[in-house]
């Protein structure tokens, strides 16, 4: 089965590929700690962790629309910043 | 008495995983690739980086059509979700009416969304419609081809007469399901008819109105083929939604990668829109 129609690229597989290791990695998480450790956080609703990483995605790829939209094309400080702000979100919401 | 884990339920799920990864998940997959890339046919693909994003996020006509979006689905909300609330209030809630009234509430939902386009696109018509024959005959200079204003007052009525019944079915749905104690209670304590409506009604139909606000938002954010069938996108580009652009540019001119870039930002956009109504709405459901 070819899979050329889907124009796959290194950069683009890469990305994909981290997203699936983040939901693995969840998922181990979640193994190990069931229940999604739910908690309220600086924003005042309730959040599991799945929230926290779909917070966290939803945020860096506005992160990085911004940055290409106001900066410019280089991206690695916007990727820098949505990493931060990845961490924070885990941390404080 | 302990719960009972069995991880093998999980097997249950994995029918509808592979048809959420082939309508979903690969699609956008691909069109993920598609965005980063230039093509010219042929099934050939040229890198071209963020260039098609950059191109997007400071192009006007994308700006122009995303703040169109954003009027038309807030005067979609506006108009829509109250009035189904006031009409699913007023419908018989026993006898003969109440099978009269659900058919006739969701027959503007069976007509697809093509044919509700030709209906209006011929209702409107001044040399042949009803309504813009109508209006012409009073005095009125209504012309939706000629007139942004009357375009988009025609796509707006057109919407409201497909969808509110949606609304109403959810909100009826909703009221229906109240036990009577609750009206017998209200009456004892001698509560006023906004009381009852502000203080048992609303708080009941509260679940059925998060999925008529979410469905109708995300509807008429994602709008396309009723505009486009009445107005083509026109006056000029007066009714040119997100969508109609994105068809325009991908279908009309084959331009891939931009339709690509502009599909993941307007997905984007939705999705943020979307979680923003669900969260707002769920966490004011769980403090009350």
């Amino acid at each position: 089965m070819s899979f050329s129609w889907m124009a796959w690229t290194l950069p683009t597989a890469m990305f994909f590929l981290t997203i699936l290791a983040l939901l693995i990695g969840m998922s181990i998480w979640e193994y190990f700690a069931p229940g999604g450790s739910p908690r309220i956080g600086i924003l005042r609703f309730e959040t599991t962790r799945g929230d926290r990483l779909f917070i966290s995605l939803l945020g860096a790829a506005f992160i990085h629309l911004a940055w290409l939209g106001l900066v410019g094309p280089n991206l690695w400080w916007a990727l820098a910043i949505a990493v931060v702000y990845a961490v924070g979100v885990f941390r404080f919401v | 008495m302990e719960k009972t884990w069995n991880n093998k339920a999980w097997f249950l799920v994995l029918p509808v995983l592979l048809l959420v990864a082939f309508s979903a998940v690969i699609p956008l997959m691909t069109v993920v690739n598609y965005s980063v890339q230039d093509t010219f046919g042929n099934n050939e693909f040229f890198w071209a980086g963020t260039d098609w994003f950059d191109e997007i996020l400071h192009s006007a006509r994308f700006w122009e059509a995303l703040q169109r979006n954003l009027v038309f689905s807030f005067i979609i909300l506006a108009l829509e979700i109250p009035l189904g609330i006031f009409i699913a209030l007023n419908m018989p809630k026993k006898g003969l009416g109440v099978p009269i009234c659900l058919v006739l509430m969701a027959l503007p939902l069976l007509i697809p969304w093509n044919v509700v386009g030709t209906i209006w696109q011929v209702f409107g018509r001044v040399d042949i419609g009803l309504l813009g024959h109508t209006l012409a005959a009073l005095g009125i200079d209504y012309n939706y081809v000629r007139d942004p204003l009357d375009a988009w007052i025609t796509v707006v009525v057109m919407d409201v007469w497909h969808w509110t019944s949606l609304v109403v079915l959810l909100c009826y749905a909703g009221l229906v399901s109240i036990p009577d104690a609750y009206y017998q209670a209200a009456k004892i304590d001698g509560a006023s008819r906004w009381s009852v409506f502000r203080y048992i009604q609303l708080p009941k139909m509260k679940r059925v109105l998060l999925i008529a606000v979410l469905l109708r938002f995300m509807d008429s954010f994602m709008i396309y083929t009723e505009p486009f069938v009445v107005t083509g996108g026109g006056p000029g580009n007066s009714t040119t939604f997100l969508s109609i652009d994105l068809v325009k540019t991908a279908v009309g001119q084959f331009d891939l990668g931009p339709a690509a870039a502009m599909s993941i930002v307007y997905f984007l956009i939705i999705l943020l829109l979307s979680w923003i109504f669900y969260t707002v709405m769920t966490s004011h459901d769980a403090d009350a």
